[in-house]
């Protein structure tokens, strides 16, 4: 079984973190994962850093710079997960952008993250259309899940299509706005979450966008099956360093 | 419709389409949903052509420029959008998306501008209709081109500086596509070229296209035919080349020129000639042809005119490229300068210095005399004073 669906089994709300690669140094990307994992993080997102990230606020683009400047590349990331598989064993996902994927080469791309051992992908601008007829097969060859990207504004049927896309996740951004821009939910929000876990989809459902301590976790994970949390976590990074990491999960319990 | 247009998923060949995210999702299928239809309706041809008419001052001229044309031997005319209302063709298509945006019931607008001359020409058609405008520049671009921020706010548009990346034209475009991210049931995003996730590239495309249907009528009076020998228009994401070539892409007789800048020169470091220096790849939603290194990562293109420093092209163009039908050529900052001021000497006409660089083509392409070429004259050089001033020690 892929380890996100092991993980999405469990009778527990999961916390999934995204970090960016390669920040706050090069040479950190492992080791983050490592202590995220030893701090009882469910699932991990790595982010492979872009010069253009449309989907993301400014601390994600933030630390996508300063990624950058330290020398980030998709080989490097791809070198520095070498044998990660020997250390963790909680469903790891690799978060991007589609340019960088497509001038890697995408059959390359996928061989390595099924080398490396990578379960599934999240790529924002990669459409489910152009997903489905050029793409779905080979990321199914390598035992890659794709995880497709919801909103409040997804219609019903699209849902719909989107469900019968995969057999994982769906990733519920939280409402309509770029990574790190929310406050606390209200009632709109809810019950979206609310409306989403009574379309009894295929796939489960992890929120995103906007969580960041205890309160918008437990929110936030009430219908669905637990959260990403990025940004927040990144300004944690920027402000404690490593060390800051075991006091974060544990914030959100 | 043309070989050369955008097929129903907006591909060009291997060009195009939408590569957005989710979140991006209802806004754009909203407008490809209704672009077409709404452009077509009485309504909209009826306000669209008034406004074109006695707003923007259309029809722009077709001048037989004659020294330009003895000094170079061959029959050169210039389409003087430089006269539009705001100084360039941009204006064309703000007007049709205003209307479009009302249309849709959209009362909240935002655009990108890098050299402010978009900008310019929201701010305008927003303070005409009443509609709140927002435009997000490049700090960078903020600093060096005041006079159109100035403009902006006396037309009384928001400027908001884009701090992200390289704090240019192409990060002022990715904060305007996360504000539309951000606001996605009340407002409009004016992109100002052909360029980002379909419907763009076609509609504004559609929009500009009237600069090649007047080309026709003009030349058939003066002319006694309706197609020239060449077009020739510069090319930063492409709109006043994409307005010019439009209605001939298909007459493959006429020879299509695209104008890039090399900046520096195409073996530097600093130069924006994307068909050279470009690979496949996606931007702001598109696939087309962009400055990128091995990784993908967009690099920060260089021109010494802001309007052609952008990493990619339209994705039109980038399939008249690859398809051969367009011939690109490009022209570095010294030689589109000497364009320039040679345009103003012996013509009178001061261009801006992105038209600077269709003006040096001599230098490269050589035309029998009884060639009839087509400038895009697409705008005026008073916003480019300060840097014609600071080369020429004027």
């Amino acid at each position: 079984m892929n380890r996100i669906n092991r993980a999405l089994a469990q009778d527990k709300k999961l916390i999934s973190i995204y970090f960016t690669a390669g920040y706050p140094q090069l040479e950190d990307t492992t080791e983050v994962i490592k202590r995220l994992t030893d701090s009882g993080t469910d699932v991990i997102e790595i982010g492979l850093p872009y010069s253009d990230p449309l989907a993301d606020g400014p601390v994600i683009q933030k630390s996508s710079e300063q990624a950058l400047r330290n020398g980030m590349s998709t080989k490097k990331l791809f070198q520095q997960l070498e044998g990660i598989r020997d250390h963790v064993d909680i469903p790891l996902i690799v978060m991007g952008y589609f340019n960088a994927m497509l001038q890697f080469g995408v059959e390359d791309f996928c061989k390595e993250c099924e080398v490396i051992g990578i379960d599934g992908i999240i790529m924002p601008d990669l459409p489910i259309d152009i997903f489905e007829v050029d793409y779905k097969e080979l990321f199914e060859a390598h035992g890659l899940k794709f995880i497709p990207l919801i909103t409040p504004e997804t219609s019903a049927n699209r849902i719909n299509t989107i469900d019968a896309l995969g057999d994982s996740f769906v990733y519920m951004v939280s409402s309509s706005s770029t990574t790190g821009g929310q406050q606390g939910f209200g009632d709109e929000a809810l019950s979206y979450f609310k409306r989403l876990a009574d379309m009894q989809l295929t796939n489960k459902l992890m929120v995103g966008f906007g969580i960041k301590d205890a309160l918008s976790f437990e929110q936030a994970s009430r219908y669905t099956s637990g959260c990403i949390i990025g940004s927040a976590f990144i300004q944690t990074l920027t402000k404690t360093g490593l060390d800051g990491i075991p006091g974060f999960i544990q914030s959100l319990k | 419709m043309s070989k050369y247009s955008a097929n129903d998923k907006g591909f060009y060949g291997d060009f195009g389409g939408a590569y957005i995210p989710e979140l991006l999702y209802p806004n754009v299928e909203e407008l490809r949903q209704n672009y077409k239809q709404i452009i077509a309706t009485d309504d909209f041809q009826k306000q669209f052509k008034s406004l074109l008419k006695d707003y923007v001052g259309r029809p722009t001229p077709l001048y037989l420029a004659e020294n330009l044309s003895e000094k170079y031997k061959a029959k050169i005319y210039l389409k003087r959008e430089d006269l539009c209302h705001t100084g360039a063709h941009k204006i064309n298509n703000t007007v049709g998306q205003i209307l479009l945006a009302k249309a849709l019931g959209k009362h909240r607008i935002i655009a990108e501008t890098g050299a402010g001359q978009h900008g310019v020409a929201t701010a305008t058609v927003c303070a005409l209709m009443g509609l709140e405008c927002i435009v997000y520049m490049g700090a960078v671009d903020i600093e060096r081109q005041a006079p159109n921020v100035a403009r902006m706010k006396m037309l009384g548009a928001t400027v908001v500086p884009a701090n992200s990346g390289s704090k240019t034209l192409k990060d002022a475009t990715n904060e305007a596509i996360r504000d539309w991210i951000n606001h996605p049931k009340d407002t409009h995003y004016i992109i100002g070229s052909v360029v980002g996730p379909h419907p763009y590239p076609d509609m504004v495309t559609q929009l500009q296209s009237v600069i090649s249907k007047e080309v026709k009528t003009q030349l058939l009076e003066k002319e006694g035919r309706e197609l020239p020998d060449y077009l020739i228009a510069c090319v930063g994401g492409g709109s006043n080349a994409a307005g010019l070539f439009a209605d001939f892409m298909d007459h493959e007789e006429v020879g299509i020129i695209g104008v890039e800048a090399s900046g520096k020169g195409v073996e530097t470091n600093e130069s924006a000639a994307t068909t050279i220096l470009g690979r496949e790849g996606i931007i702001h939603g598109s696939k087309t042809l962009l400055m990128q290194n091995t990784d993908g990562q967009i690099t920060e293109p260089y021109s010494i005119s802001a309007g052609l420093d952008y990493p990619g092209i339209g994705p039109m163009h980038a399939n008249l490229y690859k398809t051969g039908r367009g011939k690109f050529v490009s022209i570095t900052d010294a030689e589109a300068m000497e364009a320039g001021l040679e345009l103003s000497r012996i013509e009178g006409i001061i261009p801006a210095i992105e038209t600077a660089h269709a003006f040096a083509i001599f230098k490269y392409l050589d035309f029998k005399e009884d060639d009839v070429l087509v400038f895009n004259c697409s705008g005026r050089g008073d916003k480019d004073l300060d840097t014609y001033r600071t080369y020429f020690g004027y």
